[in-house]
């Protein structure tokens, strides 16, 4: 099959995936825009009002950000570690190893999937923001790319959690036990700069903080950390990603006896 | 051609290829119209297994080295017991299963060095369900259409050819969870057929499916064989695979213990139980010279048949005492007597792979098998 045949795969992926959150809309796109709507109400108008500024800026104005990239994160990584462990579950994998589309097309069909759930609610969320504040970009470029790379990291962990998840408890733990304590620590609603030194120090380690501090750049022109380094931080976390979750698709020993 | 002939001999053509030549000069243009006129179709072989191996991880050797070829157009069969090596064999052919050793050609493409090409040539049945439960009939036909390159508009135009002779077009908008059993074994042959492989291949494709339904898919399978796609069937109804497979492989423990024509493979029984209704009641004072007797019940009777005996000579004596048969049919189905025969056969260890191991037959088999089909 040639690369034309390989774009016209790829397309049916990406399809088949949005058409997959969209036939399950109350339980894809509904949730996470119920709550990230009563997070801007009791974080934002509720107890923001009283916490007052936060990084120089209104608390409202502060968590909106980062509650725009909790809600990305979560949705591509929830995405395709549910489609994709569900197409291993159902065994409808066997649909697309047995035809001639490559290992990199599905990959690349899953993640675009993904990231169309992860933007798509991140767009909901941006839109139901307004009714709580005002949202005035300082810099496209940086938001735009900020919001892209962060969907594609976390499409492609949602995609390396599914292909070594056995069961739907797999599917489940990652998120639980791990994403959720990365994403409340990765400065979603404070600014390290509150935090005592060690523990900032700790925070430097967490991928979120850098995606959190460069889409609050983008949209406030304020950020807890330098913003070349969070490019670079996102660009080594793509590559690494994309690469074992290639690798593990081609081993594929979890798919193929 | 004279001009042609005269320019020739003036440039001293003939005089400078001798006849060696010559001979040598029309095989390259033989050759030369035989690239130009033969497909791949034509050229290769539908199948070609060679020392197959394969080991599971947990040590379990499926596969022994087994070596098939399938020729284009034929309808094959790949019988042999539960566990014997069937869809494994399946597996490694439609790259669901890794092989160990061996190589794999499908219409000449090796599945290692040119696997887009050989999958493309494949559809594959197998025997669970495994589409998407949760998609439409439509959906899931079009979807595969997609994954073999197939632009929309082409994958629905097929989808829908495949579902309308299969029944299945009035199903399109139904999620696929709630059909039937039979309507799902059609899907998935819908499915399989989307992008028109040159090769087919069915696991128990009527597995669970009722006798009249079993009997229409054998209608549509043959029509599809006819337009020239090859069929490999897998299958636990020996009279499927009699009435429609062409060739025949069984394979046992890893080993295939039998290769050839599915008549010539018939023509080895050597002996047939047939089961004769009496209209008379019969008592045990019922003799019939030479012939095997068991007596049923009052009413029915089985006699064993062997090869160089005739029907004429049963049933003349039959008359010759009075007796009426009022029906007769065969006990079991002839290919599942010879099935039974083959895996019953000591010494089946070794591969016997040829189509010309018709004499070999009764030199196979390792293990006492039942009638495990």
């Amino acid at each position: 099959m040639n690369i034309l045949g390989q774009w016209i795969a790829f397309k049916t992926i990406v399809y088949r995936e949005i058409r997959r959150f969209l036939r399950i809309w109350v339980q894809t796109l509904v949730p996470p825009a119920i709550t990230i709507a009563l997070y801007f109400v009791i974080f934002g108008s509720l107890i923001g009002s009283r916490i007052g500024e936060m990084g120089g800026f209104d608390y409202m104005q502060f968590v909106v950000p980062g509650l725009i990239m909790m809600a990305i994160i979560q949705n591509s990584y929830g995405n395709v570690v549910s489609s994709f462990f569900g197409t291993k579950f159902q065994r409808n994998i066997e649909e697309m190893l047995v035809s001639p589309v490559k290992d990199i097309t599905i990959l690349l069909g899953f993640v675009v999937g993904g990231m169309v759930r992860g933007l798509l609610v991140g767009g909901i969320v941006t839109l139901l923001a307004l009714f709580f504040t005002d949202l005035n970009v300082h810099n496209w470029w940086v938001t735009i790319s900020m919001v892209f790379l962060t969907a594609l990291v976390f499409s492609l962990a949602g995609f390396i959690n599914a292909i070594f998840a056995e069961s739907f408890d797999d599917i489940s733990i990652i998120p639980t036990f791990v994403l959720t304590p990365m994403i409340y620590l990765g400065g979603v609603f404070y600014s390290v700069d509150l935090l005592p030194n060690f523990w900032a120090n700790v925070s430097l380690i967490n991928p979120i903080l850098y995606m959190v501090n460069g889409f609050r750049f983008g949209i406030l022109g304020a950020s807890d950390v330098g913003l070349l380094h969070a490019y670079i931080m996102l660009i080594l976390f793509v590559v690494v990603g994309f690469s074992t979750s290639l690798y593990l698709l081609t081993r594929a020993e979890k798919l193929r006896s | 051609m004279v001009h042609v002939h005269l320019l020739l001999r003036q440039w001293g053509f003939y005089d400078r290829i001798d006849s060696f030549g010559v001979f040598l000069l029309f095989r390259h243009i033989a050759y030369w119209s035989y690239s130009l006129l033969m497909t791949d179709e034509h050229r290769f072989a539908a199948l070609e297994i060679n020392g197959l191996e394969k080991t599971y991880k947990n040590g379990f050797q499926a596969l022994k080295g087994i070596s098939l070829k399938v020729e284009t157009g034929d309808f094959f069969a790949l019988l042999g017991p539960n566990g014997a090596g069937k869809s494994t064999t399946i597996g490694v052919i439609c790259s669901l299963v890794s092989k160990t050793a061996g190589h794999v050609s499908i219409f000449g493409h090796n599945i290692d060095t040119h696997f887009t090409e050989a999958k493309q040539c494949i559809g594959v049945v197998p025997q669970e369900f495994n589409f998407n439960q949760f998609e439409k009939v439509l959906d899931i036909v079009v979807t595969q259409g997609g994954y073999y390159g197939l632009p929309h508009r082409v994958a629905l135009e097929r989808a829908e050819k495949y579902l309308r002779l299969l029944d299945l077009w009035d199903m399109r908008g139904m999620i696929s969870r709630t059909l039937s059993g039979g309507m799902k074994r059609r899907l998935m042959i819908a499915r399989a057929l989307v992008h028109e492989p040159k090769l087919l291949i069915l696991d128990e494709p009527t597995a669970g499916v009722d006798i009249e339904l079993r009997r229409s898919m054998w209608e549509f399978l043959e029509k599809v064989n006819a337009t020239g796609t090859t069929i490999i069937l897998t299958t636990h109804y020996l009279e499927e695979a009699e009435s429609l497979c062409r060739n025949i492989a069984i394979i046992d423990a890893g080993n295939i213990i039998e290769n050839t024509s599915m008549k010539a493979l018939l023509r080895k029984l050597t002996r047939e139980v047939f089961v004769l209704d009496i209209k008379e009641s019969i008592t045990s004072d019922l003799q019939l010279s030479g012939f095997v007797l068991r007596l049923m019940d009052e009413h029915c009777i089985e006699v064993e048949v062997d090869q160089h005996q005739t029907l004429n000579q049963l049933f003349n004596q039959l008359a010759e005492q009075g007796v009426t048969v009022t029906s007769m049919r065969n006990k079991a189905n002839r290919l599942e007597e010879m099935f039974v025969s083959v895996l019953n056969t000591p010494d089946a260890s070794e591969t016997n792979d040829s189509e010309e191991s018709d004499s070999n037959i009764n030199s196979s088999t390792t293990q006492t098998k039942g009638a495990a089909v």
